[in-house]
């Protein structure tokens, strides 16, 4: 009973049966809730996230070598790999929390140089700032009319009713879709999903997919998702690419219908194909 | 005292003087008007329970001065010391001088806390400032600022200033040192975090770091309380024309010790007011805290 609620259960392929019960719930509710077709909202979109010969290293120590990588507006890219090859270094150069040491990352065809406006990532760690209530949390930034639109991306992540209490009163899932609201509140066009699911148990953390697909297909936004357990990435991912030492081992891209049944024999093949890459 | 720590047979049957476990036992039907008096005091229990101590330390006292145990010369009893709490209420020297050490005490710690949370707040988040004076405030931070009382009123006199001064003094470094500490622990996460999602200097500052920095800031500040008293009160009696400590001074030239033990009560009972004031404020301020909303919850 414990593995199926250890993070990153899903990572070990001999738990696949518990994964298939789970699975097939979580399946139901991504039925009803995806009725609306994809980029139902106007005024939403996704923008192209491109890195060329991308170089990043820490002192002589080099993190990412040369990458090249291409993401077309509005598709959901997984990155796999293990610890230490790359992966959150990748998302703080797009996020443009850090400088690359050589090559260029530019978000909808313009060079990031600092933090970009559109630009949105969430974290392992959902780091809500504790002494501000959660409706307050969520319109951090206080834009102009923060209050409505905060509360309707609460609405949207399904805690409409818990605007006015403090952070911790909150389950770990229930403080990952508070900081899901947050990030929407501003509409970004580029997603950065650092882990967020990993510290989740195994049902919460399906629940967490179902919804972020769900209003990854309503807002067409591009996302990157960083992830050390393939299954989640063929769940969800239009494309998973496997960094390894820095460089890119694996380019897949997972054609399969959606909502998805990662159960079937065409999701085993490719997560065996990931796993192998890895 | 060790011994009392054995849990030998004779302590483990003890029960503490307040403890009423076992009454129901003995009288096993109270009266409405009993049962009505145990709500009440089963309300005000937890109230009341930090004063028991002192309450019995008096009666203690009262007790052994009426035994003629206890000289009036060394300590008068509390029936004196009620009498002349009565007496400088009366002559209005005792608020008028509670007034002006009270001032005296606010001016301070208003000028020197706010020289103290400044200095905290620019070494913590700005390098250079640290490099420039961190090493300057401890060396000065460890010099006892009562030992400089003879430069003060050289400096000073004995007017007003000699006294906000050392109050200021005294007050300035654990305020500066908790809100140094307080702003450094900070979680770096957060202000990624509040970076990424686009606040500006000024609201990130009070936002996340400010109120991430309070908890630290509000202990300083009790320190800060403690030392604000105490500074006041030797300033007081070595140079001063009123207030509490010149009062309690002026009270030894003509022997009244009575009035000597007034004031050292009025500087208790005005470090308790201090102490009580700033842990509501924490209880305010802090309320996003679950070891805060858990204690007003199991105080309601």
């Amino acid at each position: 009973m414990m593995e199926v609620f250890a993070p990153n259960a899903a990572a070990f392929p001999a738990q696949e049966t518990v994964q298939e019960t789970a699975q097939e719930t979580a399946q139901e509710t991504v039925q009803g809730e995806t009725r609306k077709p994809a980029s139902a909202i106007r005024g939403w979109h996704g923008a192209a996230v491109r890195l060329d010969g991308v170089v990043k290293a820490f002192g002589e120590r080099p993190v990412l070598r040369r990458l090249d990588l291409d993401i077309p507006a509005g598709q959901f890219l997984a990155v796999v790999g293990r610890s230490g090859g790359g992966k959150s270094t990748l998302m703080r150069l797009v996020a443009g929390l850090e400088p690359a040491t050589a090559g260029t990352v530019s978000v909808g065809g313009e060079k990031v140089s600092g933090l970009v406006p559109q630009v949105r990532l969430l974290f392992q760690d959902a780091r809500l700032v504790p002494w501000q209530r959660i409706l307050q949390n969520v319109g951090i930034a206080r834009g102009p009319g923060w209050q409505e639109t905060a509360r309707t991306a609460l609405h949207d992540v399904g805690l409409a009713d818990r605007g006015h209490e403090w952070p911790f009163v909150l389950s770990g899932g229930q403080k990952q879709r508070v900081a899901l609201a947050r990030a929407l509140v501003s509409h970004p066009a580029v997603l950065l999903l650092d882990e967020p699911f990993g510290a989740l148990d195994a049902l919460t953390r399906i629940e967490m997919h179902a919804l972020t697909e769900r209003i990854w297909r309503e807002r067409g936004f591009t996302v990157i998702l960083i992830t050390h357990d393939v299954t989640e990435a063929v769940a969800l991912a239009d494309r998973v690419i496997v960094l390894r030492e820095g460089e890119i081992a694996l380019d897949l891209p997972i054609d399969l219908p959606r909502p998805r049944r990662e159960s079937s024999a065409a999701a085993g093949a490719l997560h065996e194909q990931i796993l192998a890459a890895v | 005292m060790a011994e009392s720590f054995v849990p030998s047979e004779g302590a483990l049957s003890f029960q503490p003087p307040g403890f009423s476990g076992d009454v129901p036992r003995e009288k096993p039907e109270p009266g409405p008007l009993l049962r009505g008096f145990r709500a009440a005091l089963g309300r005000l229990g937890p109230a009341l329970l930090p004063w028991t101590l002192p309450l019995a330390v008096i009666v203690l006292w009262q007790t052994a001065a009426s035994l003629g145990l206890l000289s009036s010369r060394v300590l008068p009893a509390p029936s004196d010391v009620s009498l002349a709490f009565w007496r400088t209420l009366q002559d209005g020297s005792l608020v008028s001088n509670i007034l002006v050490s009270t001032r005296r005490a606010l001016i301070g710690l208003a000028i020197g806390g706010g020289i103290g949370f400044a200095l905290g707040v620019a070494n913590a988040m700005w390098r250079p400032a640290e490099t420039a004076l961190d090493s300057t405030l401890q060396m000065l931070r460890n010099v006892p600022h009562l030992a400089i009382i003879p430069l003060v009123i050289l400096w000073f006199g004995i007017d007003e200033e000699a006294k906000i001064f050392l109050v200021a003094i005294g007050v300035a470094f654990p305020i500066y040192l908790n809100t140094f500490h307080g702003i450094r622990t900070v979680d770096r996460g957060l202000i990624e975090m509040a970076r990424v999602y686009g606040l500006s200097p000024a609201p990130l500052f009070f936002r996340v770091i400010l109120p991430g920095a309070l908890p630290s800031i509000l202990v300083g500040l009790r320190y800060a309380l403690g030392i604000m008293w105490l500074t006041l009160i030797v300033a007081e009696t070595i140079s001063s024309t009123s207030g509490i400590g010149y009062m309690t001074m002026n009270a030894r030239e003509f022997l009244q010790t009575d009035v000597v033990v007034l004031g050292v009560i009025a500087y208790a009972l005005l470090g308790k007011l201090a102490d009580s004031l700033t842990r509501a404020l924490e209880q305010r301020t802090l309320a996003w805290h679950p070891a805060y909303a858990s204690n007003r919850e199991a105080a309601r």
